[in-house]
């Protein structure tokens, strides 16, 4: 479903600022394939899902999606083929704008809009029934501005916008990572859920190595801009945070050091 | 006193279709367009130099209308297109504008006195010249508004919308925010536009000067709109800011019959622009004062 050739990216190119983020990184995930990302500060994780996303260009190789060569696209280009939740619960949806606004912007990616109403009420229905499934009892708030939801609301809200038009691929950026524990363990669980339901291609990053660890069928560790563990199947299931802390010193002969992956 | 009143009432509908399009810019896309400066003056001159020649005044209006769009769209490639900063971008289409309503014009500014305008025609059916303008600014302006609010309705309009409120959110629901950025100069512009050439014809002049501190008028007529009449949903925020033109005009009426020289009212323009601005600083002063002064919790 994703290929990813070589790609390279580099910032400040050709500066003494310069920092090589990815390189050479290659990755081929299969069809419904659940990826977990994880890796130190550095590592070239969110790099690696913006490079993906189309936030900014690759200096080097190729990215394919469903066999679409999506390289040289522009971002809102890719977007109708990627679902994406982001770190920031205020960067994935518009604040100022209504619930069901934000869902019927979601409605519409990928398709050419037109001067046909924004949103229609035979859509209004759609929404209901899917918002009842968050459980948060936003369905009876429809027209409520999304800016007066909180953050594990709107964290919710962006991922149910994310997979509305199933996408090929989902990306998931640390988007549990702002939130108290128990909203990221319900925004997990959602998110499991929807990628089961939808037999989603998903790449998550996260920094909670218990998070890595107990969801999808496979896990990357990435470290200084490269796929350092890949761990898929049944050793995946099998895995434990001592182990996996084990073999990344095996493998980049570092300790790995990072409190926030550690501790929670 | 009346007649001060009515005539600030009629000058306040033309002008609030400029408020309408500073909105758009200022509020929904989020951007301080100062292309409005050039663009307001442009329609001026459009549709004098138009009408001065024999044309049509409705026709003449329109062509206006259109000049302002392409003074947008200059605006908005300039910022999408060649990433020049968004105030920078206006500035600099509003210098060259000024150049450019020159050659228009040929001279500095150019009367309309005794010729036909698109008030005539409501003048010949016996209505006094201020209640000419007033009833096809009326027209005017509430037609603009209907075809806004569906407009920003619209799967187009929400997309605008979205880029105003969130570009990052925008471009991952497949928007291309540098076209609605551009879409929205324009159409923001083309109603600047339309108000300079409705006042040009309505004062029966055109001058080049005209548009300097408009954007400031429009700022503060859209600040005082939705203080004082509210922003509930967009049709109220709309209504509000035609409301907050008319009050403007008046409140200028008022300080200029009260004898404030007229030299003086950029100034107390900006000042009142500048307080009004400034008002969710103060309010956070005023908050933890207001308490110690009631003793404690609230």
């Amino acid at each position: 479903m994703l290929v990813i050739n070589g790609i390279e990216k580099k910032f400040n190119a050709g500066t003494v600022n310069e920092k090589v983020a990815l390189s050479n990184f290659n990755l081929s995930l299969a069809e419904g394939d659940f990826v977990t990302v994880i890796g130190g500060n550095g590592a070239g994780k969110s790099t690696f899902l913006n490079c993906v996303a189309g936030v900014f260009g690759v200096d080097k190789g190729s990215i394919l999606i469903d066999g679409l060569d999506v390289t040289k696209l522009p971002e809102h280009k890719r977007s109708s083929v990627i679902g994406r939740v982001f770190q920031d619960p205020m960067m994935g949806t518009a604040g100022n704008m209504g619930i069901e606004e934000n869902l019927a912007l979601a409605y519409r990616r990928g398709k050419t809009r037109s001067l046909s109403w924004g949103i229609s009420n035979k859509e209004r229905e759609i929404y209901k029934e899917y918002l009842s499934h968050l459980d948060l009892g936003l369905e009876n708030r429809l027209h409520a501005k999304v800016g007066l939801l909180s953050g594990g609301q709107r964290q919710a809200l962006t991922l149910l916008m994310a997979t509305l038009k199933k996408p090929k691929l989902l990306l998931l950026d640390e988007h549990t990572a702002a939130l108290d524990p128990k909203t990221a363990d319900k925004v997990l669980q959602l998110s499991d859920r929807f990628v089961k339901e939808g037999n989603l291609t998903t790449l998550m990053v996260t920094h909670n190595m218990r998070h890595a660890i107990e969801h999808g069928n496979r896990l990357i560790m990435m470290h200084e801009g490269r796929v350092i563990l890949d761990i898929k199947g049944e050793e995946k299931q099998q895995l434990t945070v001592e182990d996996l802390l084990k073999r990344f010193g095996q493998v980049s002969g570092e300790e790995f050091a990072n409190d926030r992956a550690l501790l929670s | 006193m009346f007649d001060i009143i009515l005539g600030a009432i009629s000058l306040g509908l033309l002008w609030a279709i400029m408020t309408i399009g500073v909105y758009i810019t200022y509020r929904i896309l989020d951007i301080a367009d100062l292309t409005v400066e050039g663009s307001i003056a442009m329609g001026a001159a459009i549709a004098a130099f138009s009408i001065f020649n024999g044309m049509n005044p409705f026709i003449a209006t329109c062509l206006a209308f259109v000049g302002g769009m392409l003074a947008g769209l200059v605006t908005g490639i300039l910022h999408t297109k060649l990433k020049i900063p968004a105030l920078l971008a206006g500035i600099l289409t509003m210098i060259a504008l000024y150049s450019v309503n020159l050659r228009i014009m040929g001279k500095a500014n150019l009367s309309l006195l005794r010729i036909d305008t698109v008030f005539t025609p409501l003048e010949n059916l016996g209505l006094s010249p201020t209640n000419a303008v007033m009833l096809f600014g009326f027209i005017s302006v509430m037609a603009i508004v209907g075809l806004l609010y569906w407009f920003f309705g619209t799967e187009i309009g929400c997309a605008i919308r979205a880029t105003g409120d969130n570009p990052q959110m925008a471009r991952a629901q497949g928007i291309n925010t540098n076209n609605m950025i551009i879409l929205g100069l324009v159409i923001s512009n083309g109603l600047v536009a339309l108000s300079g050439s409705l006042i040009a014809q309505s004062q029966s002049f055109a001058d080049i000067q005209m548009g300097i501190g408009s954007i400031v008028i429009g700022l503060a007529s859209v600040i005082i709109g939705e203080v004082i009449f509210g922003t509930r949903n967009f049709f109220n925020c709309l209504i509000s800011l035609v409301l907050g033109a008319i009050t403007y005009r008046i409140i200028i009426a008022l300080v200029l019959k009260m004898g404030m020289p007229a030299n003086d009212l950029k100034l107390f323009t900006a000042i009142t622009v500048a307080i009004a601005l400034s008002l969710p600083v103060f309010k956070t002063y005023l908050r933890p004062l207001k308490k110690s002064l009631r003793g404690g919790d609230l």
